[in-house]
């Protein structure tokens, strides 16, 4: 790995401002996902600022009735949280369904929702990889696909968001709290958030230079069966193929968003519109403009087959 | 790169040592404390290996600096049991044949003394869950599992006879 100097920061406005002075310079909160890609430079930062001591931890109630999740609060923490278990399901269902208890314990809400793509070609510094190194090609076009996205891709890169937290996320309209590096705040609602491909796949999200995420939040809550499946290769300890979170209402309306599809968790409205009319008519409105491969055509199936089976457990 | 100084406590005891940011709690505790009961099996936060209990969670060591480790409260395999006073955890997975090659038995020992920790009493699924951090080549986990609901029920047999 290479060397790099190391500071925790004493509060998020000074975070910002080291951050945004220093291009090589990046947070560490959690260190999940950081960490691995140093080790394989695929990141390499000169400068590290610890963001784990600054107070952004807490989960507390917001004035329209919703809740408020610090950047720093952990995964492990979050998913067994009394509110969130109970008017947010959906959201406890997911976290738990991704990773594994020592990485939920360090995990944080922020450092989730950046998580970078698992496509295998991104970690492997041998090939091209329009996310890794702009301009050099995507190998995974042509390549192995079978995990990669059938929607919303482009001709630079077909990689898909690896987080189950960040779809649940989307089905119950999380909105991001960023401070920037002038120390301005702002609310970013989570479809604006990610960032899909394009010709840009290394620009991810929409945070700008040294912009600290300081917290998620949710509006209040909606009631429903909240429902989180995850299809994958083995029952645990595995990223998603496909996956479905749901929230679904006793008149058969609902929201839902899709994981493992595209560059980041898949919402149609008109695609929800169509839920009391059932899995295929959604499934199709939400796949209108997929472009599988060969490969990854099976997904087309696995969604439809995965939003029926949520759907009847809903109604059971 | 300047070192920095570091203070940790390690099964009970302080150590300080001198540190550069990348080196990694996992290579720290083995190369310079000489504590080797945690293992490296991926080195990419896949294998649960190299898993140890700071502050009172499960945590595995090659995904942390030991920089951010300063000030923590460390516990390996080596502050669970000795050779003559086992854990009964380690009595447990001899009795039960929890391990063949024993190199995933100290991460495993020491995320499956903190599933203890936090739930006593819990089922089979519940353990399955509970591990599913830590990966083992040779036992097909049935035994793993058999031998911490032992465990379990010997942590729970002998709290309430103290009662
Ligand atoms: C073996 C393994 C299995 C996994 N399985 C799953 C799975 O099944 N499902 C799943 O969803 N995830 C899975 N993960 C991924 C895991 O959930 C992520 O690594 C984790 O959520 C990242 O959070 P972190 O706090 O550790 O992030 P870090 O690694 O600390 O940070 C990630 C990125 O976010 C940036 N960042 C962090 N916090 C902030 C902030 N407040 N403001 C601005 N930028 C910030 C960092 O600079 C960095 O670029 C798995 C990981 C591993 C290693
Ligand atoms: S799909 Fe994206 S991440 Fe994967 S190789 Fe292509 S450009 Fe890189
Ligand atoms: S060595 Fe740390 S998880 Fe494998
Ligand atoms: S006993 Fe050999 S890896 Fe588990």
């Amino acid at each position: 790995m290479r060397a790099f100097t190391y500071e925790r920061a004493s509060s998020v406005e000074a975070a910002a401002k080291a951050a945004a002075s220093n291009s090589q310079a990046r947070f560490i909160a959690g260190g999940t996902n950081l960490l691995d890609l140093m080790k394989l430079e695929i990141e390499t930062p000169t400068h590290l600022i610890d963001i784990n001591g600054l107070g952004v931890d807490k989960i507390e109630g917001t004035q329209e009735g919703g809740v408020r999740i610090g950047a720093l609060v952990r995964n492990t923490d979050l998913a067994a949280h009394e509110t969130i278990r109970r008017d947010y399901g959906l959201l406890s269902r997911a976290l738990l369904a991704g990773a594994s208890g020592q990485l939920r314990n360090k995990a944080t809400t922020a450092g989730n929702l950046l998580q970078r793509t698992r496509c295998p070609y991104f970690y492997d510094t041998n090939q091209p990889c329009n996310k890794r190194q702009q301009g050099s090609g995507c190998s995974a076009i042509g390549g192995f696909t079978r995990q990669h996205a059938v929607v919303g891709t482009s001709d630079a890169c077909i990689a898909t968001h690896p987080s189950d937290m960040a779809v649940a996320m989307r089905a119950l309209d999380a909105v991001v709290e960023t401070v920037k590096a002038d120390g301005s705040r702002r609310s970013v609602p989570i479809e604006d958030f990610h960032r899909l491909p394009g010709d840009t796949p290394h620009i991810e999200t929409v945070l700008e230079a040294g912009e600290v995420v300081t917290a998620v939040t949710l509006p209040p809550p909606v009631g429903g069966k909240q429902i989180y499946r995850k299809v994958r290769d083995r029952a645990s300890y595995a990223f998603a193929l496909v996956s479905v979170g749901a929230v679904i209402q006793s008149d058969g309306t609902g929201q839902v968003a899709v994981g493992g599809i595209a560059h980041k968790p898949w919402r149609i409205a008109t695609a929800e519109a169509e839920l009391p009319r059932g899995a295929k008519s959604t499934a199709d409105a939400l796949l209108a403009d997929a472009r599988p491969t060969e490969q990854n055509r099976f997904k087309i199936d696995l969604v439809r087959r995965t939003l029926g089976a949520v759907l009847t457990e809903a109604r059971g | 790169m300047s070192k920095m100084h570091i203070k940790l406590t390690v099964n009970g005891k302080p150590v300080e040592l001198l540190a550069e940011p990348r080196e990694l709690l996992i290579h720290v505790l083995r190369e310079e404390l000489s504590i080797t009961g945690p293992h490296i099996g991926c080195e990419t936060t896949h294998c649960g290996a190299c898993t140890i209990d700071m502050d009172g969670r499960s945590i595995k060591s090659c995904t942390v600096f030991a920089a951010q480790a300063n000030g923590a409260n460390v516990t390996t395999i080596e502050g669970l049991g000795t050779p003559d006073g086992l854990h009964v955890l380690q009595t447990m997975f001899k009795e039960h044949h929890g391990l063949q090659c024993g190199f995933c038995t100290p991460g495993m020992i020491t995320r499956a003394y903190r599933l203890l920790q936090e739930n006593p009493d819990p089922t089979e699924e519940e353990v399955r869950f509970g591990m599913s951090g830590n990966l083992c080549r040779c036992t097909g986990y049935q035994n793993i599992v058999k031998a911490i609901l032992a465990a379990a029920a010997e942590l729970n047999a002998v709290k309430e006879a103290a009662q």
